[in-house]
C-alpha cells in the first residue's frame, strides 16, 4: 500500500496504544490492575470474533453480508439447550449440527438461489429478513426464558500471579477455554480454505458468481456447504456465550457488535476476524473502564463502531482485507 | 403473465390487510368492565414478564370463577404485548381504548411515562404498582397516576436505611448499578441527596438496554470495591449482573436489588452461586402457601383454566406482584361501586376509587394475603398509600426475609416529590388542585 | 385502451415542467389530496386517526428522507432513529426553552439542527461507500443514543431521562384531539412531498442519481460528490428531524431515548426497500404497509376465530415479518412502486391483454 496509508495505519495504532496506556500514566492505574482489563478486553474480544467469523465464512464465499448471523447463534444455542434436557451433550451437538446443515439448505433454496447476482444491499436485506423469521420460530418454539446451559464450564475466577502483583490477576477460565477453543475453530477454518479443493473453490465463488459457475463450479452446493459451516461456527458461538450469559433472546444483539470487528480485521479475512475482535474487545473495555467514568459511562456501545469509523476514514478495506478497486 | 398475478396476490394482500386493520375490535359486552393489560411475553424483558402477567391475568379470572365478577359486574380483559418497548405500549393503549378501559398497568416506567401525557385526556387511570414516576405521589399534580405499594425514591431510601444499619456509611462506597432508562435513573436523585446526607460516595455504573454487556461494568466494581452494589436492573440485565458478579467474585453477601431485580428468573440461572444476593420484597416475597394461592389452584388450575404454563409458577416472586397489581385495580374498582352504586364504571369513578382506597388488615385476610401486604390508605395527596419494604434473601433454592419492614423516609422524600411535581405542572401548564377541598 | 394518457400537447414550457405533467395524475393527486383532508376527518374513526393515520404519515415523512438518501443518492444509512432523535429533542429543547416560538419555526429549527448532525455524520461518505457507510451511521446512532441519555442538558434535567413534550398550539389555536393532529401532519407531510419531488426532478436530484449510479464517473464528468453527498444527507437529515420532532411531539407526546433506537432505523430502511428505492409514492406505501402489517396481524387470528396467547401472535409477527421481506426481495425487489407502475401499465392496456 502507498506509504502515506501506511504511515497513518502507524499513527493509529501508536495513538491506540498511546490511549491503552494513559491511564497507567495519568490516572495512577497500577500494572496489575491495567492487565486485568488488557486481559478482559482481550477475552471478550475471542467472543466477539467467534461471531465475526460466521460472518468473514459467509461474505468470502457468497459476497452476502449475513446479518442473520447473530440469529443463527441464538437459534443453535436454543435448540442444544432443549435437545440436551432429553439427551446427552454429544448426541445433541451432533443433532443440532444436523439442523444447522438443514437450516443452511433451506436458506440457500429458498432465499439465495432466486436472488443469485442481485445487488449486494437486496442480499443484506434478505439476510434480515431471515434473521427476524428466524427470531420468531426459536421463541415460538422454544419461548422467551433465559435458559441455563451448562457444558461444565468452570464458573469460578481464577487468580493468577499474586505472588508477583499484589490481590493477583483475575481471570477466567471460562473465557481461557473459550479462547482456546476458538483458537482451534480458527485454525480448523484456516486450513480448510488454503488446504482443501472445497475452500478452493469457495473462494472462486467469492471472486464473481458466474465466473465459478461458468467454469462448473456448483454454486448451489457450495453454498449450501459454506451456510452449514457458518452455522458450525455459530454453533460453537452460541454454546461459547450460552454458557456464558445464558440463552435469551437478547443474545443475539451481542452479533451487530460483529460489524465493527469485521470492519476492521477485513471483510474476507479469517485472522483478521480474529484480530479485529481482539482488538475492538480490547479498546472497549479499556475505554468503559477509564475513559467512561469521565464521560458518565456506558460508552462501549459506541465506542468499537467510532473506532471502526475512524479506522476506515483511511483503510477501508480493514487490515487483512483486499483492496476495494472501482471500476467504471 | 407472472407480473398480473404477482400484482393480483399483492392487491388482495394489501386490501386485506386495510380491511383487518380498519375494523377497530369487537365491542365490549355492555355490561362487563374491561381491564386491559400491557404485558410483554417476548424479548429481552419477557422472562420476568410473563410470571408478572400470568399473576395479573389470573386474579382477573379468579374474580370472575370465584364471585362472578366485581360485585356482580364481570371483567372484561384483554393482554396486549408491548415487548417493553414505549411505542408499542401506546399504540396498545390506543388500540384498546375503544372498548373503554377503566385503568391501565403498563409494567414499563418508560410507557408509564409515554402515557402520563395520554391518560387524564382521556380519564383513565394509571395504576403503577411499584414502579412508575416517583414523583405521581403527587395527586394535587398527577391526578391519574397511582403508584401504589412503593416508588423507586422509596425503595432507594430504604436500602439505604438497610445498609446503614450495618455501620455507619460515612466514607463507604456504594455503586449503582442501573439499566440505562428512566426505570434505572429513577432512584439517582435520591441516593444523591442521601450520599451527601450519610457521607457515602456514589458510584454510578449505567448498563445500556438490553444489559448483556456487563464485564466492564464489573471489572470497574472489582477494581474500585464498593462496599454495597445496588442493582437496578430488570430482564435478562438482572441474572447476567449477578453471573458477572460471580465472574469477578464480588461477594453476593454485599449485592442489593430493587424489588424488580429480586425475583426467580433473575437468580436461577446461577443457582447456588448467587447464595447471598440480597434483594428489596414489596411487602411480599415468593410465598405459595396463601389462602389466595390456594382459591388460584381450586378455582383455576385444577380446572385447566390457569395462565401460567407450569403451576410451580403460582406464588412466585413476580406472580405475586401482578397479581397484587391485579388486586389493587379491582379494589379500586370496588371502592368506587360502594360510591356509585354496582354497575360498569367509567374512568372518573374509578379514580375516585382509586384515590380512595383503605385496605385495612382485615380486608387483607379476607382477600387471601395476608403477611403479603402491609395496610394503608391513599388520599389526594399520596397516590401511592404505601412506602414499605423490607429485604429477602436467596439462600441457593428459595427465597426467605432477612429483615423487619421498613418504611421510607418522608421527611426527606416529600419535598423531592413536591419540587418534581411542580417542575413538571410548570411544563406542562396543570394547574394543581387544592386537596384540602376533595372530597 | 380506455384509460388513455395520450394526447396531451403542451404547448407553454411551463405546462411541460409542471409537477404532474398527465392530467389523469394531476386529477389523482388533487382528489386523493382533497379526499384526506376533507372527506377522512367525517370519515374515520377516532382509533384510525391515533393508531394508523397519523403515525403512518409522520413514518411515512420519515422514510421519505430515507429514500432520498439511500434510493436517490444511494447512500445506505442505518442511523436514521439517531436523527430522528436530534429532531425530537431539538423540538423539545426549543419548546421548552423558548416557550414563545411558533410550532411550526420549532419544527423548521429542529430540522435544521438534525440537517448539521446529519451533515457531518455524512462527511465519512466521501471516502467510505456501501456497507462501510452503513457502519458509520450506525456509530451516529448509537452515538446520538447515549448522547441523550447521558448529557442532561438535552432532557431540561429530567432525574429520568424521559421527556414530555408541551401541549401543542399554533396562532393560539390548541392542537389536542386526533383529527386536528392528523390535519397538522397531513399539511406538512403534503408539503415536504410537493418539495421532495420538485427537488429530485431537479438539478440536484439528477446530481444524487448520479451519484447513486456510477459515482466515479458523475466525478469524471463534473459533479462534485461532496456537494451531491452532503446536500443528501442534510436534506434526508431535514426529513428526518421534522419527522422526528413530529413523532415526539404528535404522536408519542413523551419519549425517552429508547424510542429512536437501532430497531426504528431498520424499520425506516424495511419502508423504504419494500415500497421502492427512488421513489417518492414507494415511501407512502413501505410505509403504509410496515404500520398495518403489525396491527393486521395482530387481528388475523381473531377474525379468524383462532385464540392465540399474545406471545404467539407476537411471535408469528416476527415470522411472518421476516417471511415477506424476503418474498418481496424475491419478486418484486424494485417494490410497490414498482407493482404500481406495472399496474399502471396494465391500465393502459386494458381490457386488452397486450
Amino acid at each position: 500500500m502507498s506509504a502515506s496509508a501506511r504511515n497513518l495505519t502507524i499513527a493509529f495504532f501508536a495513538l491506540l496504544a498511546a490511549g491503552a496506556v494513559s491511564p497507567m500514566l495519568f490516572q495512577g492505574v497500577r500494572f496489575p490492575q491495567w492487565l486485568e482489563i488488557v486481559i478482559g478486553g482481550l477475552m471478550s474480544g475471542v467472543l466477539y470474533s467467534l461471531v465475526a467469523l460466521g460472518l468473514v465464512l459467509i461474505f468470502k464465499a457468497s459476497g452476502v453480508f449475513n446479518f442473520a448471523q447473530g440469529a443463527m447463534v441464538l437459534f443453535a444455542a436454543l435448540a442444544l439447550v432443549k435437545l440436551m434436557a432429553h439427551m446427552p451433550f454429544a448426541v445433541a451437538l451432533a443433532l443440532v449440527l444436523a439442523l444447522m446443515v438443514a437450516l443452511a439448505w433451506l436458506v440457500e433454496r429458498l432465499v439465495l438461489r432466486p436472488l443469485v447476482n442481485q445487488e449486494g444491499i437486496v442480499l443484506f436485506m434478505a439476510t434480515l429478513g431471515i434473521a427476524y423469521f428466524l427470531n420468531g420460530l426459536g421463541q415460538f418454539v422454544w419461548g422467551a426464558d433465559v435458559y441455563t446451559l451448562d457444558v461444565g464450564m468452570p464458573k469460578e475466577p481464577k487468580i493468577i500471579l499474586d505472588k508477583f502483583f499484589e490481590g493477583g490477576i483475575l481471570v477466567s477460565s471460562e473465557d481461557v477455554i473459550a479462547a482456546i477453543i476458538a483458537g482451534l475453530l480458527v485454525a480448523a477454518l484456516a486450513f480448510f480454505f488454503q488446504r482443501t479443493s472445497t475452500g478452493r473453490a469457495l473462494r472462486a465463488v467469492a471472486d464473481d458468481h458466474q465466473a465459478a459457475q461458468s467454469i462448473g463450479i456448483p454454486l448451489n452446493r457450495i453454498w449450501v456447504i459454506v451456510w452449514s459451516v457458518a452455522g458450525l461456527v455459530a454453533l460453537v458461538a452460541g454454546v461459547v456465550w450460552g454458557s456464558k450469559l445464558g440463552v435469551q433472546f437478547s443474545l443475539q444483539l451481542i452479533a451487530l457488535k460483529a460489524l465493527p470487528v469485521v470492519i476492521l480485521g477485513g471483510f474476507t479475512s479469517i485472522p483478521g476476524a480474529i484480530v479485529g475482535g481482539l482488538l475492538i474487545g480490547l479498546g472497549e473495555k479499556l475505554s468503559e473502564v477509564y475513559l467512561g467514568p469521565l464521560l458518565g459511562g456506558g460508552i462501549e456501545n459506541w465506542f468499537a463502531y467510532v473506532l471502526a469509523l475512524v479506522f476506515l476514514l483511511f483503510r477501508p478495506e480493514g487490515l487483512f482485507g483486499e483492496k476495494i478497486i472501482d471500476r467504471v | 403473465m407472472k407480473n398480473g398475478s404477482r400484482i393480483k396476490a399483492a392487491a388482495l394482500a394489501l386490501a386485506a390487510a386495510g380491511a383487518l386493520a380498519w375494523a377497530a375490535g369487537a365491542m365490549a359486552q355492555a355490561k362487563e368492565i374491561f381491564i386491559p393489560a400491557l404485558v410483554y411475553r417476548t424479548g429481552p424483558y419477557a422472562p420476568n414478564g410473563v410470571p408478572w402477567a400470568d399473576g395479573f391475568i389470573d386474579y382477573l379470572k379468579l374474580v370472575n370463577a370465584r364471585d362472578g365478577g366485581i360485585n356482580g359486574v364481570k371483567i372484561a380483559f384483554e393482554e396486549c404485548e408491548t415487548g417493553y418497548a414505549t411505542d408499542r405500549g401506546v399504540e396498545c393503549y390506543e388500540r384498546l381504548k375503544s372498548k373503554h378501559p377503566v385503568a391501565f398497568s403498563p409494567l414499563s416506567t418508560g410507557i408509564t411515562y409515554a402515557l402520563t401525557e395520554k391518560a387524564p385526556g382521556d380519564h383513565i387511570v394509571l395504576i403503577t404498582a411499584g414502579y412508575g414516576r416517583a414523583d405521581s405521589v403527587d395527586g394535587a399534580v398527577f391526578r391519574w397516576n397511582f403508584p401504589m405499594m412503593g416508588t423507586y425514591w422509596d425503595g432507594a431510601d430504604i436500602l439505604v436505611q438497610h445498609v446503614k444499619k450495618k455501620g455507619s456509611l460515612k466514607g463507604k462506597k456504594i455503586a449503582l448499578v442501573y439499566h440505562d432508562s428512566p426505570y434505572g435513573k429513577e432512584p439517582i436523585p435520591v441516593l444523591e441527596a442521601l450520599a451527601k446526607k450519610e457521607g457515602f460516595h456514589l458510584m454510578l455504573l449505567p448498563v445500556t438496554h438490553p444489559g448483556v454487556e456487563q464485564k466492564a461494568t464489573w471489572l470497574q466494581i472489582r477494581q474500585q470495591r464498593p462496599d454495597y452494589v445496588f442493582l437496578w436492573g430488570w430482564g435478562v440485565m438482572n441474572s447476567t449482573a449477578i453471573k458477572e458478579a460471580i465472574a469477578v467474585a464480588y461477594p453476593r453477601l454485599q449485592m442489593y436489588g430493587v424489588w424488580w431485580s429480586g425475583a426467580e428468573p433473575d437468580v436461577l440461572p446461577a443457582e447456588q452461586a448467587a447464595r447471598g444476593y440480597n434483594a428489596l420484597a414489596l411487602a411480599h416475597s415468593a410465598e405459595n402457601d396463601k389462602p389466595i394461592h390456594k382459591e388460584m389452584m381450586k378455582y383455576l388450575y385444577d380446572k385447566g383454566q390457569g395462565t401460567a404454563a407450569d403451576k410451580k409458577e403460582v406464588g412466585q416472586v413476580l406472580y405475586n406482584r401482578g397479581m397484587l397489581s391485579a388486586i389493587l385495580t379491582v379494589e379500586s374498582i370496588r371502592t368506587a361501586m360502594k360510591k356509585y352504586g354496582n354497575g360498569v364504571m367509567t374512568g372518573d369513578q374509578v379514580r375516585w376509587g382509586a384515590e380512595h382506597l383503605n385496605i385495612d388488615a382485615s380486608r387483607i385476610r379476607q382477600l387471601g394475603v395476608d403477611g403479603m401486604m402491609v395496610p394503608f390508605h391513599t388520599s389526594c395527596m399520596d397516590h401511592g398509600g404505601a412506602h414499605s419494604a423490607r429485604i429477602h434473601t436467596w439462600d441457593g433454592s428459595s427465597w426467605s426475609y432477612t429483615s423487619d419492614m421498613y418504611t421510607a423516609d418522608y421527611k426527606l422524600l416529600r419535598p423531592m416529590v413536591e419540587e418534581s411535581a411542580m417542575k413538571y405542572a410548570k411544563e406542562k401548564g396543570i394547574q394543581p388542585v387544592d386537596c384540602s377541598k376533595e372530597k | 385502451m380506455i384509460y388513455r394518457e395520450t394526447g396531451q400537447f403542451k404547448t407553454t414550457y411551463a405546462s411541460d415542467q409542471q409537477l404532474f405533467p398527465i392530467l389523469q395524475d394531476r386529477v389523482f393527486v388533487i382528489g386523493f389530496l382533497a379526499f384526506a383532508f376533507v372527506a377522512v376527518p367525517f370519515l374515520a374513526s377516532d382509533y384510525l386517526f391515533r393508531a394508523i393515520l397519523t403515525p403512518f404519515l409522520i413514518l411515512s415523512l420519515a422514510a421519505l428522507g430515507l429514500n432520498i438518501l439511500v434510493g436517490y443518492c444511494g447512500q445506505l444509512s442505518l442511523g436514521t432513529g439517531g436523527f430522528m432523535a436530534v429532531g425530537a429533542y431539538a423540538a423539545y429543547n426549543l419548546a421548552v426553552r423558548i416557550p414563545s416560538l411558533n410550532l411550526i419555526v420549532v419544527f423548521v429549527l429542529a430540522g435544521l439542527c438534525a440537517t448539521v448532525v446529519g451533515a457531518l455524520f455524512g462527511i465519512p461518505s466521501l471516502r467510505i461507500k456501501g456497507f462501510y457507510l452503513a457502519v458509520t451511521t450506525l456509530a451516529a446512532q448509537f452515538f446520538l443514543d447515549w448522547l441523550f441519555s447521558r448529557v442532561g442538558w438535552f432532557t431540561n434535567d429530567s432525574s429520568s431521562g424521559s421527556v414530555a413534550a408541551p401541549p401543542l398550539a399554533i396562532f393560539g389555536h390548541p392542537i389536542q384531539g386526533p383529527v386536528e393532529k392528523y390535519l397538522f401532519v397531513l399539511s406538512i407531510v403534503s408539503v415536504f412531498a410537493l418539495l421532495a419531488k420538485n427537488l429530485t426532478r431537479g438539478a440536484i436530484g439528477r446530481t444524487w442519481m448520479a451519484t447513486r449510479d456510477m459515482d466515479v464517473a458523475a466525478e469524471v464528468i463534473g459533479i462534485r460528490p461532496l456537494y451531491a453527498k452532503l446536500t443528501a444527507f442534510a436534506v434526508s437529515s431535514f426529513y428526518v428531524g421534522v419527522a422526528g420532532a413530529l413523532w415526539g411531539f404528535v404522536y408519542l407526546g413523551g419519549w425517552e431515548p429508547l424510542a429512536f433506537d437501532v430497531n426504528r432505523s431498520f424499520e425506516l430502511l424495511f419502508m423504504v426497500i419494500i415500497g421502492g428505492l427512488g421513489s417518492i409514492l414507494g415511501s407512502f406505501l413501505g410505509a403504509a404497509f410496515i404500520v398495518i402489517l403489525p396491527i393486521a396481524l395482530n387481528r388475523l387470528p381473531a377474525a379468524l376465530g383462532i385464540p392465540l396467547s399474545t406471545a404467539t401472535v407476537s411471535e408469528l409477527e416476527l415470522m411472518v415479518f421476516g417471511g415477506l421481506i424476503v418474498f418481496f426481495l424475491i419478486a418484486e425487489p424494485r417494490g410497490l412502486a414498482r407493482l404500481w407502475a406495472v399496474g399502471k401499465e396494465k391500465l393502459r392496456l386494458w381490457p386488452f391483454p397486450h
